[in-house]
């Protein structure tokens, strides 16, 4: 029997943080933010559980190629699966939030631009593991290529945008994060828990995905 | 009609969605959504399990 205690965890975690999301106070006065502030416990968490799927990924990679099982293949892969579904809703609803208050769909900023050019290096990392027949071959190359994309990933989405003079993003350039601006700590009390019911979700997927490979895999195998 | 409606709320539950401008309302909608994505999580969950158990054999 498997165990799905945290699968449980995860919905429920999601759960409080819609409910929170909306009911708990929050400082909603804040310049062109105002209510819409609320949008962290949803957008932030997207890109959280992105980064901590491809970190997973990366190190399956690299268990891939010290241990050459195939499943640490599977693993890798499909968490970047994941961790590309996450990275796609971050891009649709930060674009989403930006329109309502930069007032512009897309702006030429170090965080957004780093974002795109981030996801971009991972849709590459599908292209060589499409164009690839032999399945140790794919492992090994599409693993290489992880250990390089992924510190490359997060200077760009991370460290990039924290060293750009200036940004409209909070937490990067001249701007300041969430915390400084959750002073009685209310926000605290709903984005840790959405966070984690997120990540949890997200490696919930992420391991279905990769029972289907394996599974088509040993069936292709027979 | 529907003023009427509103108006003949009487249990406790009626009270609670048709306050705060109804707001409730919406959390309720996306709880509904997101607890039905779940459950399909769930029933893929158990399916997979299932083959997984076949596949074994």
């Amino acid at each position: 029997m498997r165990k799905y205690w945290w699968k449980i965890a995860a919905v429920v975690f999601i759960i409080y943080a819609i409910i929170g999301g909306f009911l708990m106070p929050a400082p909603d006065n804040l310049g062109i933010i105002q209510k819409s502030i609320r949008n962290l416990h949803f957008h932030v968490p997207m890109w959280f559980t992105m980064i901590i799927m491809l970190f997973t990924s990366y190190i399956y990679g690299i268990m891939f190629l010290s241990k050459s099982e195939m499943k640490y293949d599977s693993l890798a892969s499909s968490f970047v699966k994941a961790g590309m579904l996450f990275g796609l809703m971050g891009l649709a609803t930060g674009s989403f939030w930006a329109r309502f208050t930069w007032g512009t769909w897309w702006v030429e900023d170090a965080k957004l631009n780093g974002a795109a050019i981030g996801i971009m290096i991972y849709m590459a990392y599908y292209i060589l593991r499409n164009s690839i027949e032999d399945d140790v071959k794919r492992g090994k190359f599409t693993a290489v290529y992880n250990l390089f994309a992924f510190p490359i990933f997060i200077v760009l989405i991370i460290v990039y945008p924290r060293m750009a003079e200036t940004s409209l993003h909070p937490a990067s350039g001249d701007t300041v994060g969430f915390s400084d601006l959750d002073l009685d700590n209310n926000l605290r009390k709903v984005f840790y828990i959405a966070t984690l019911g997120w990540i949890l979700l997200g490696t919930w997927i992420a391991t279905l995905k990769y029972r289907v490979t394996e599974l088509t895999r040993k069936d292709e195998e027979i | 009609m529907l003023l009427s409606i509103a108006a003949s709320a009487q249990t406790p539950m009626d009270d609670f969605f048709y306050s705060s401008g109804k707001i409730y309302v919406v959390i309720a909608v996306l709880v509904i959504i997101f607890l039905g994505l779940a459950f399909y999580l769930f029933r893929l969950d158990r399916k997979i399990t299932k083959l997984e158990k076949k596949n074994e054999a």
